[in-house]
């Protein structure tokens, strides 16, 4: 009965319009925060760090999309993926650019610098860098151009980014010996990454 | 150089006028408006702070607001040399709302939310090791060993981030010159409050507690090192170290130890607590220093909190947090980019 009728509401029209504003409403939460500064006293860290929670809720969704999806029963799903995956890269984006513009003062030299320079930001960077072909190759005719095959396995970066990007997280909770978030995180892509494991072994058995 | 001929000025030309001169703050809360307007309009950053300053010149320091929150605890203005910085008083919500102090959790924001609990009634502060007059000294009785001076200092995070505050309090140094330290004592260890039951960030082990901080006798004897008990006119919020505590203002803040319960006077470099979880980051002396970085991040900015924008550039770290000229010939000879 529940199944069915979550079925139903997953099928209706408006479904992908109500995902698309509720993926919206922590940027414009942020934006409406900046604005009216009441973000603490310190907006442009609180803006550097929310923009990287929230790639790293949304990359966590978009990877649970699958599993869920086969778990529970629900093909509807998987039409909501390619959305959740472009919202994680804008966060991402948005998370870049906050570092860049108030962290740096978009001094381009002074950021490659601190790109070469720290290996925590490197890692950070190097997630951004990959998931970017990614989001670039998210419409289908880009998957009819590369084939399925291929397009595939371009997609399975996302694991490599979760991976860096937990990593970061866990570099810049270092320094407070803070990681009880961080553990979060990591459990969460674990299992999710697990599931994937257990789908290739048991397809290369059968 | 400029800054210096100011607080040179602070420091010999501020006399406190009769009660009937003293502006109220109605009236110089509005000139301060429309200086900063005109501040904004025409002058620099440096221009309006030091015309502001000048304005208030004759009511002592006027331009500290106090919040009306705590007991006020008012000190004279500071006639130690740099204790009177011109630049904008950070906002009292800012200071009291945004800072560490891991006894109550890791996040910024924390000391302000769960600091209630802490006990300050009754509070004494014990002074040992190689001192000629060792002993226990009750706050009220440290509040009466010297007169209260306002200092407004600035303070740098090691995180990279800034504030303008006026401390209340005396110079660590009368306290020491009572005690009379021994002349096998070379280093001052500072012991704080650590109380599982009124602190929740004791229970969790991001750092061994009790949290112990530590100064080179000279160090500690320098006239700018605080013994701070009040800001902002009033009394220490919980969250900011109450009742008593340390501020040292050309060191990274996490050096200024909150919440005092012990000074020991002893002869080899103590650890402190930052250096004993993390000693390729954190050295004993942090001093700031804008060409030594943190292993994770620049320290040749900061952001100076509540006042530059979104999109404001950072500014400059000053050498010794622009107290070079007080403090530099303490570390005349040494690397500090070893002894950082």
């Amino acid at each position: 009965m529940f199944n069915a009728s979550l079925r139903h509401a997953l099928q209706h029209r408006g479904a992908k319009p109500v995902l698309w504003l509720l993926c919206l409403m922590p940027f414009m939460w942020l934006v409406w925060g900046a604005v009216n500064d009441t973000l603490g006293a310190n907006p442009a860290e609180y803006l550097i760090r929310a923009t990287g929670d929230w790639t790293l809720r949304l990359l966590c969704v978009t990877l649970a999309v699958t599993p869920v999806r086969v778990m529970l029963g629900l093909p509807e799903l998987a039409k909501f993926r390619r959305m959740l995956g472009l919202f994680t890269y804008f966060y991402v984006v948005l998370h870049a650019l906050s570092y860049c513009g108030f962290d740096m003062g978009f001094e381009w030299g002074d950021v490659l610098a601190d790109i070469a320079k720290r290996p925590f930001i490197l890692v950070g960077f190097s997630a951004f860098v990959l998931l970017t072909p990614l989001a670039l190759t998210s419409f289908n005719r880009a998957i009819r151009w590369l084939g399925a095959q291929r397009w595939q396995w371009l997609h399975r970066l996302v694991y490599v980014v979760a991976v860096l990007a937990v990593l970061h997280f866990f570099w810049m909770r270092a320094g407070k010996s803070n990681f009880a978030e961080v553990f979060v995180y990591a459990s969460v892509l674990s299992v999710l990454l697990l599931f994937r494991l257990r789908g290739v072994i048991r397809s290369r058995r059968g | 150089m400029r800054l210096n001929q100011f607080s040179k000025n602070a420091a010999t030309g501020f006399e406190h006028g009769l009660s009937s001169e003293i502006t109220p703050q109605a009236v110089y809360a509005q000139r301060r408006d429309w200086l900063k307007q005109i501040a904004a309009g025409a002058a620099g950053l440096s221009m309006s702070a030091w015309a502001s300053r000048e304005a208030f010149a004759q009511v002592s320091n006027a331009a500290v607001v106090r919040a009306g929150k705590l007991a006020p605890l008012t000190g004279a203005v500071s006639r130690v040399s740099g204790a009177n910085t011109m630049e904008k008083i950070t906002a009292y919500t800012d200071a009291t709302s945004y800072n560490n102090f891991y006894e109550f959790g890791t996040d910024k924001s924390d000391p302000a939310k769960y600091a209630h609990t802490l006990q300050t009634q009754p509070w004494s502060v014990e002074v040992e090791g190689l001192v000629k007059k060792p002993g226990r000294f009750d706050l009220d009785a440290l509040l009466k060993l010297s007169p209260m001076e306002e200092r407004i200092y600035r303070l740098r995070c090691v995180e990279g981030w800034s504030m303008v505050v006026p401390w209340v309090g005396y110079s660590l140094a009368e306290l020491i010159k009572r005690v009379e330290p021994l002349g096998s004592a070379k280093y001052v260890e500072f012991i704080t409050q650590a109380d599982p039951k009124t602190m929740p960030g004791v229970r969790s082990r991001v750092l061994d507690w009790p949290y112990v901080e530590g100064l080179r006798l000279d160090e500690a004897m320098h006239p700018l090192t605080l013994l701070s008990f009040g800001m902002y006119g009033e009394v220490l919020p919980n969250q900011n170290g109450a009742p008593v505590r340390l501020v040292v203002p050309w060191k990274y803040g996490f050096k200024s130890a909150k919440s005092l319960v012990k000074i020991r006077f002893v002869e080899k470099q103590p650890i402190n607590s930052w250096g004993r979880s993390a000693p390729q980051e954190y050295g004993f002396y942090s001093n700031v220093n804008p060409n030594v970085d943190h292993p994770r991040w620049s320290q040749a900015t900061e952001r100076r909190i509540g006042e530059d924008g979104l999109f404001a550039k950072k500014r400059k770290t000053l050498m010794f947090n622009g107290y070079e000229a007080q403090v530099g010939q303490l570390y005349a000879g040494m690397d500090l980019s070893k002894l950082y």
